[in-house]
Order: C-alpha cells, then sequence, then structure tokens
C-alpha cells in the first residue's frame, strides 16, 4: 500500500512561564493507506502532540519548531491556514477526541453539527447535507429519528462518542486520528465502540491513528504501534511482535507493568518519574530510570533504527549492525 | 522499599516567593494598576502624615479667615468658619482610611461567616441565610444606608456599622460560591473520614480557600465604599460637625458653590481621584488574577 | 475468618431536585446489597458507571449515611451512630481516593496534611507527631525533607502515595481504596499496587478495593463481588469468578477487557447503553443488554441463587 503518511524529526516547544517544554525532541511517524497505527504511551509522551501537530492544531504558547509532515505527498507544515481548513481538516483527515460530550457544540442539536460537517466536508448546501444525517446516525448504530434532535448533554458516554465518529467518518476521510476514544467509556461500552470503529473503518477504507494509554487496545485494534516516551518515539512494530519481544527496556518494563487476568508475574513498573520536559535529562530521555544505561546513552540520544524486519527501536543497546529507520 | 526520586515536576521549595515575584512583575506591567497604586499610596500617606503636613488645626474656628479664596496660605481656601479646606481635606483622609478599614473588616467577617455556613451546610440553613441576604440586597445601597444610619443615630461610627450591614452581602455570595466549590472535593472528604468536624472543617479548610477571592472583592469595593460613606457624610448621617470627612466638608460649601466654589470642590475632587485610585487598582488586580489562574 | 465488616441489605437512594416545582428523582444508588469482608482480605467490588460501588465503600464508612440497612463493624452495629460516636470509629476506617490531584488540600503542607488526623484524634506533642509523620512517609516510600513541600510539586503516583499515607497514619483496620490507581500511569501503577500489597502485609489490613479494571482485580483480589445498578448481580473468591463466572453481565466484563498481544478475537459484548440509574429496567436490571434474556427476565427480579459454597450469583439461568 501506498505511503500516507511522513512525519520525520517533529519538533515542538511550548513557551511557558516557567520555561520552555520541550514536548516534542524529533518525532517519526509513518503511516501507510488503510494502515492502523497505534501511538501508546505514558503522560507527557507527546502523543496527543503529536496527533495535534500533523492537524496544524498546535496554538500559542505551543510551537511547531521543525521537521516534516508529508501528507498524500504535501508538507502540511508548509501549507497556508486557510488550505489547511479548505482541504485538509475535516476533509482529508479528521479527528475525535477523548471526551465526546464536550467536544461538541452544546448549544446546537447532534443533527445540526452532523449536517455541518458533512456540509463543509463535501461543499454541499446544509440543506442537502440535512438528508444524509440519517444514513449517517444509522451507520453508527442510533436511532436517527431521536438522536438528531438531541442535545449533547442529553447524550451519554457511548452516544456522543457515536456522533463524534459520525461527523468525522461522514467525511470519508483518509486518515482518522483517534485520540483516547474510549478512555472516559465504560469497559463495556468502549468495547462496543471500538468494534463499531473496527467495522467502519474496514468499510470506509480509512487510514488510523490511534492514540491510547491502553496498550491492550492498542494491540487489538492496530496493525502497528508506535511507543513514545517523554517527546520522543522509542520503538515501532508490528502491534503483536511489541508484546511478544519488545526491545526496549522502557517497552519491556511498560508491558511487565500491565495486569493480565491469569497471568501469576509480579508487576514491576518502572523505577523513577517521567522527567521534566522544561530541563529534560541529555542524551537519551529514559537513560536515569534505565537499568541498561551506560555512558554513551548519557549524552547522545539514540536514532531510530530497524533492528529487525520492520522493528524499529532508539536505543544504544542495538546501535551496532542496524540501519537507519 | 523503594524510594521516591527528587526528580519530579515542579521541586521548588521557594514556589511562594517566585509566585510574587511573578505578581510584582505583572503589576508593574499593568499602566492603569500603577497609576492605581501611587494615588492609593498617596493617599495613604496624606492620612498617615496628615499632622505633619496640614498646617492648620482643621476644627479651629476663625472667622476673621472666612471665606477666603485659595492663595498661598490657604492653598485650597477657607470655609464660612474660617477653617483651612487644605487642613481639613489632609486630616479628612485619616476619616477616610479609618472608614475603609473598618468597614472591610466588618462586612468581610460577616459575610465570609454567612457566606461559608451557608455553602457547607446547605439545605435549609442555606435557604435562611440567603433568604436574609436577599432581603438586605433588594435595597440600593444608599438609601438602605441612609435608613440603617438613621436608625442607628448619626456619627461615624454608626456610618460605619450601616455601611458595613450593606456591603457584606457580595462577600456572602462570593464566599457561599466558593464554599460549595470546595465541600464537594475530594481532599474535604477525606478530612471528614479522618474525624474532623464541621466546624474545623469551615475555619481551618474551607475558610482559607475562600480568603483570595474575597480579598480581592473587598479589595474592589473600597472605592464605593468611600461613596457612600461621603453620601451619608453629605446628608448628614454620617460624621458630623466639626469633623473633617470628605463628604461632610462638601456639604459644608453647599450653599456657597457659586462665590466660594473651593469649600465642595476639593475634597470632592479629594473623592473623585481616590475613588478613580481604588476603581484602578480593583481593575489592575483583576487582570492580573485572571491571566495567572490560565497559567 | 470472621468478618470485620458486614453488610445487610443496604440501600442508598438519593433524590435529585430538578427545579423547585417539578417532583424529586429518585436515584437508586445501592439498592439492596448485603455482603461479608472477612478479616485480612483484599475484596474487590467491580463495577461500571451508575453501579453503586464507589456510594457502597462511602455507606460503609458513613460518610454518607444509608437510607436502610444495616452496618457492621468488627460486630458493632454503627449503622445509626451519630458523629459523636463514630469519632473512635473513623481512627479504624479510612479511605483512599481516585483523584490525586484533588484529594490533598493544596494550600497546605504535606506534613499537616499527613498530620491532621493526628491533631483531630490525639493529644501528641509537636515532636511525636513529627516522628510518626517521618515515620509513615518512609513506609509509603518517601522522605522526612518531602514534609515540607506542597502538594503540587509532587506527582500522580506520589500523591496518591501521600493519601495513603494519610490513611494509615492513623494505623486503622480497614481501607476502602476507591479506583485508587485509575488516574495513574500504568507504571505507576504497578508500583502503587506493589505497596499497597506491601502495607496490607506490615499493617495488617483489610481493604475494600473499589475499581472497574479486572485485571488489576485478578491481582489483588480474593474476593470479588460484581454490581450493576446499585445491586451485586455475582459474588464470589476470585477463582469463582475469573474461572467460572455465571452471571451473563460477569461474562461480559471479562469478555469487553482487550487482551494484550492476542490479537482480534470474536467477543460477546453486550448491546445498548447502561440504563440511567434515574429509570432502571424493571425486572432484571440487566435484561435490557443481555443477549440471553428470556421472558421472565423482563418481569421478574431474579433471587440470589448460591452456585457453590461462597459463591452466589443473581440470575434467572441459575434458579
Amino acid at each position: 500500500m501506498k505511503r500516507l503518511l511522513d512525519v520525520s524529526d517533529l519538533r515542538v516547544m511550548f513557551h511557558t512561564y516557567r520555561g520552555t517544554i520541550k514536548a516534542l525532541n524529533g518525532v517519526r511517524l509513518w503511516l501507510n493507506e488503510e494502515e492502523r497505527l497505534g501511538i501508546v504511551g505514558e503522560t507527557g509522551c507527546g502523543k496527543s502532540v503529536s496527533a495535534l501537530s500533523i492537524m496544524r492544531l498546535i496554538d500559542p504558547p505551543g510551537e511547531i519548531t521543525d521537521g516534516e509532515v508529508v501528507f498524500e505527498g504535501l508538507d502540511l507544515l508548509k501549507m497556508s491556514e486557510e488550505e489547511m481548513d479548505k482541504s485538509v481538516r475535516g476533509k482529508k483527515i479528521s479527528m475525535i477526541f477523548q471526551e465526546p460530550v464536550s467536544a461538541l457544540n452544546p448549544v446546537f442539536k447532534v443533527g445540526f453539527q452532523i449536517a455541518e460537517a458533512i456540509a463543509h466536508s463535501n461543499d454541499i448546501s446544509m440543506d442537502e447535507a440535512y438528508k444524509k444525517v440519517p444514513e449517517s446516525l444509522e451507520m453508527v448504530g442510533l436511532d436517527w429519528k431521536r438522536s438528531m434532535e438531541l442535545y449533547p448533554h442529553e447524550l451519554s458516554g457511548g452516544m456522543a462518542q457515536r456522533v463524534m465518529i459520525a461527523m468525522a467518518l461522514a467525511v470519508k476521510p483518509k486518515l482518522l486520528i483517534a485520540d483516547e476514544p474510549t478512555s472516559a467509556l465504560d469497559v463495556t461500552i468502549q468495547a462496543q465502540i471500538l468494534q463499531l470503529l473496527d467495522e467502519l473503518v474496514r468499510m470506509g477504507k480509512n487510514a488510523v491513528i490511534l492514540i491510547t494509554h491502553d496498550l491492550g487496545i492498542a494491540s487489538e485494534f492496530c496493525d502497528r504501534i508506535t511507543v513514545m516516551y517523554a517527546g520522543n518515539v522509542i520503538e515501532v512494530s508490528d502491534s503483536q511482535e511489541v508484546f511478544q519481544s519488545p526491545l526496549h527496556p522502557y517497552s519491556k518494563g511498560l508491558i511487565n507493568s500491565i495486569p493480565i487476568i491469569g497471568a501469576s508475574k509480579v508487576l514491576r513498573g518502572i523505577p523513577g518519574s517521567v522527567p521534566d520536559l522544561v530541563s529534560p535529562p541529555p542524551g537519551c530521555r529514559f537513560h536515569p530510570r534505565c537499568e541498561f544505561c551506560f555512558d554513551r546513552c548519557r549524552v547522545e540520544l539514540p536514532d531510530l533504527r530497524e533492528v529487525k524486519p520492520d522493528h524499529f527501536v532508539a536505543c544504544h543497546l542495538y546501535s551496532d549492525d542496524s540501519k537507519e529507520g | 522499599m523503594e524510594t521516591e526520586g527528587s526528580n519530579i515536576v515542579v521541586s521548588r521549595r521557594n514556589l511562594m516567593l517566585e509566585d510574587w515575584k511573578h505578581t510584582l512583575y505583572l503589576w508593574r506591567q499593568n499602566k492603569l494598576a500603577m497609576i492605581g497604586t501611587v494615588i492609593i499610596v498617596f493617599f495613604i500617606a496624606i492620612a498617615v502624615f496628615a499632622p505633619l503636613i496640614a498646617p492648620y488645626d482643621p476644627v479651629k474656628v476663625d472667622l476673621s479667615q472666612a471665606l477666603l479664596s485659595p492663595s498661598f496660605e490657604h492653598i485650597f481656601g477657607t470655609d464660612q468658619f474660617g477653617r483651612d479646606i487644605f487642613s481639613r481635606v489632609i486630616y479628612g483622609a485619616r476619616i477616610e482610611v479609618g472608614i475603609i478599614l473598618l468597614v472591610t473588616v466588618i462586612s468581610g467577617a460577616i459575610g465570609i461567616a454567612v457566606g461559608i455556613t451557608a455553602g457547607y451546610f446547605g439545605g435549609v440553613i442555606d435557604e435562611i441565610l440567603m433568604r436574609i441576604t436577599d432581603i438586605f440586597l433588594a435595597f440600593p445601597n444608599l438609601i438602605l444606608a441612609m435608613a440603617l444610619s438613621a436608625m442607628l443615630g448619626r456619627g461615624v461610627f454608626n456610618a460605619i456599622i450601616a455601611i458595613s450591614l450593606v456591603g457584606w452581602t457580595v462577600i456572602a455570595r462570593l464566599s457561599r460560591a466558593e464554599a460549595m466549590k470546595i465541600k464537594s472535593l475530594p481532599y474535604i472528604e477525606a478530612i471528614r473520614a479522618l474525624g474532623a468536624g464541621n466546624l474545623r472543617i469551615l475555619l481551618l479548610h474551607i475558610l482559607p480557600m475562600c480568603m483570595s477571592p474575597v480579598l480581592v472583592q473587598l479589595s474592589l469595593r473600597m472605592g464605593s465604599i468611600i461613596l457612600t460613606a461621603a453620601g451619608l457624610g453629605f446628608l448628614g448621617l454620617g460624621a458630623q460637625p466639626p469633623t473633617p470627612e470628605w463628604g461632610a466638608i462638601v456639604s459644608d460649601g453647599r450653599s456657597y458653590l457659586v462665590d466660594q466654589w473651593w469649600i465642595s470642590t476639593f475634597p470632592g475632587l479629594f473623592i473623585a481621584l481616590v475613588v478613580l485610585g481604588f476603581n484602578l487598582l480593583g481593575d489592575g488586580i483583576r487582570d492580573i488574577m485572571d491571566p495567572r489562574i490560565r497559567r | 475468618m470472621e468478618a470485620l465488616i458486614k453488610v445487610e441489605n443496604l440501600k442508598k437512594y438519593f433524590e435529585i431536585k430538578k427545579s423547585m416545582l417539578s417532583k424529586p428523582l429518585q436515584v437508586k444508588a445501592i439498592n439492596g446489597i448485603s455482603l461479608e469482608i472477612p478479616k485480612g482480605v483484599i475484596f474487590a467490588v467491580v463495577g461500571e458507571s451508575g453501579s453503586g460501588k464507589s456510594t457502597l465503600g462511602r455507606v460503609i464508612l458513613k460518610l454518607i449515611d444509608p437510607t436502610s440497612g444495616k452496618v457492621f463493624f468488627d460486630g458493632q452495629d454503627i449503622t445509626s451512630l451519630k458523629s459523636k460516636d463514630m469519632i473512635k470509629y473513623r481512627k479504624q476506617m479510612q479511605i483512599v481516593q481516585q483523584d490525586p490531584y484533588n484529594s490533598l488540600h493544596p494550600r497546605k503542607l504535606i506534613k499537616d496534611i499527613v498530620g491532621e488526623g493526628l491533631k483531630i484524634h490525639y493529644k501528641l506533642s509537636a515532636e511525636e507527631i513529627y516522628l510518626r509523620i517521618k515515620e509513615i512517609l518512609e513506609c509509603v516510600g518517601l522522605r522526612e525533607e518531602h514534609m515540607f513541600r506542597y502538594p503540587h510539586e509532587f506527582s500522580g503516583g506520589q500523591r496518591q502515595r501521600i493519601a495513603i499515607a494519610r490513611a494509615l497514619v492513623l494505623r486503622p483496620k480497614f481501607l476502602v481504596l476507591d479506583e485508587p490507581t485509575s488516574a495513574l500511569d500504568v507504571s505507576v501503577q504497578a508500583r502503587t499496587l506493589a505497596l499497597l500489597c506491601e502495607l496490607k502485609e506490615n499493617f495488617d489490613l483489610t481493604y475494600l478495593f473499589i475499581t472497574h479494571n479486572l485485571a488489576v482485580v485478578d491481582y489483588m483480589a480474593s474476593h470479588v463481588a460484581v454490581m450493576y445498578l446499585g445491586k451485586i448481580m455475582e459474588i464470589g473468591s476470585k477463582d469463582d469468578i475469573f474461572s467460572r463466572p455465571k452471571h451473563p453481565y460477569t461474562v461480559s466484563l471479562l469478555e469487553a477487557i482487550p487482551s494484550v498481544g492476542k490479537g482480534k478475537r470474536v467477543r460477546m459484548i453486550p448491546r445498548g447503553e447502561i440504563p440511567s440509574p434515574v429509570n432502571l429496567p424493571k425486572g432484571c436490571l440487566f435484561h435490557t443488554r443481555c443477549v440471553q434474556a428470556k421472558d421472565i427476565c423482563a418481569k421478574k427480579d431474579p433471587q440470589e441463587v448460591e452456585i457453590s459454597p461462597g459463591h452466589m450469583c443473581r440470575c434467572h439461568l441459575y434458579s
């Protein structure tokens, strides 16, 4: 399949009174058409910031200071705001968020908001767009007659997320970015939503970037997984591979921390805590917490290299005999 | 046993100091707030150093010097009793400062007490206290102050009580809102689980959290306290002669407005200036608080 | 083992007034819960939104008064005790809450937060209080100097440790843990759970562990109760629930958990939304979403059935 998205050396900073937060430190991501990529990591790793950067939704005090975001051959970072609005946001790339009820406009009915999304993306009038709303709602499993007339606060979390999905997929985007779409939902509703997304995305042939802290979800839903830590991508591989043979010490630690039903291992966790991104540690940002740390780790940031076929790691343990990622 | 390291999110022990430095920095940036600060500092200085600044005794009557227009000897002129207006205005600043302080403390105390009790306990207590507050709020400030003042009798102290009884309602509402917000936070529940009684929670946990917005509100109201006091003084309900309260001085000059304009004008100007100062200061405080919260 | 906590037919109904004029709505948060927590165990209560699990924890601690039913602590009926009489029980039962960012007073030093319990219950000298605070902070993996800092200077995981220290400074017997790790990153969760296990051994504690995460339940607990809309659907030992789940809701909870490293699989996912606690379904509470629902399920609320000693299920499939 064709390469859809190529993000290289993405750097993002946030200027606050405390200092400059170096949120993204040269992020490397890539995605093919119809592929599903999961971005996993813990708090502060930069997964949401990466997604927002792709959509150019980083506002001051944030700033994209470097890098390329090549989507369908064009660098989105060099595009004008109007062009982004007109042809990319809500058209070629759409996004759904974690708190669905808050992501919807509270003063307009659901039907109106979906119609608005359809009208914007297909460049048709609101009247015509309204005609497509029932189909859109049925597709996500909602009773359109009732749902169209509801306001966001009248929806449950699961219903609101379905509405968001309807809006996001009505535009038939090439790429859907889902930022923690089920984290705020109950477990059984989460399962429903993921199943729905799975079906719709398969039918619509959309590529998906799924951002989550839940490795189980990433494992089931995604083809490939990117693990991030403190603003860097530290491991990328096929979603089964990363769990069966993680290479990076952080990935290993993370996977060892997940409680699994029936497994009788002791959960160890990872000692220390995530670094302050205003003055992050030099070299590899994980080195202060890494049991395998040696001198090189303290001074040089490791590159993301292909260490096994389609398995990339950014770690000096694997720095010899490997090709660039 | 594994021990946590110190490489944690923000580990500055002097965060309070840094906070202050940042506040002062923002303060200096805000031109209007600076102007307001200057005016108020000036005002307080006059009040404190009154005996050193005023050239004459503010209450001594000397009819031979009556109704003199502003000159080198009497910068603001004299009134119908021969009293130097400048000295009267200077000493008047003391009275104004006194009024502001006392009203702020009294209305603040009543307001907070009513507010946090109503907000924390809710239910019937809240209903009763809020209805009482509503009754006080139903009347326009000055009218109510006048009525209370008339009831209590004349004089500065009664005026202070009257103005306090008018002003506490806003503070009550504010404290109530804060108390309601805080009482449902987890840490209050945790303290109840520890066995803390209601009084302890109110005084040690809820009250400190209300202080910040209440103090801001109290400083925003200082300008209007002066206006109300001056209004009462003007109407003869507050300060009694010969007390040189600014409103009373303005009232003294009422019959002489056309020919001896200086008697009413100068104290009036001072009232306007100080109220302006408080308003600018208040706006500045609001501006500074706002973006800091967004941080 | 005798029960440290016993709850009999506990009910808590909340009244919500939508406006001054309309009739108040009734939320049956807990609707007839009976269970026993033996001394020294970790007893997990699992459920989703509206299950009533958080309310249950708080009613047991008497932070919320029950509408009806009884609560026994160490054999004593504490149901109707007034606050005065509850004070001596407060020392023995504490809570650790979910949100580490709002569970510590933001304007107080750690030493004041952790030491508050001591000041309420005991007349100790300043030195003694200092020593006890230092001791308990060290037990949770923090250091003496941390006493002089403010909550905002700590990470989420550390704040939870402080909350645990605050709860343990009074040396309680029983701890209600309300989703203590749900707001934490996975790697921090692992360490916090390890700490909780260690403290349980060292301090001889009994836990009521409230969570929606069944994997954590499997890791920590020995007894499990599954709640749905205010009632217990199934209750038993960990082994009963995970190896031999009987209630369709329990099964769907287990199925709903995405599994790590196993790829996609077909699962039995319940349909429909979780009903609002204001508008409970008639008959069996779960029937609106149950794929195995029969006619009787819509009409009659099932009784509890004993599957095996200690393992009970509330479902028409087994009655």
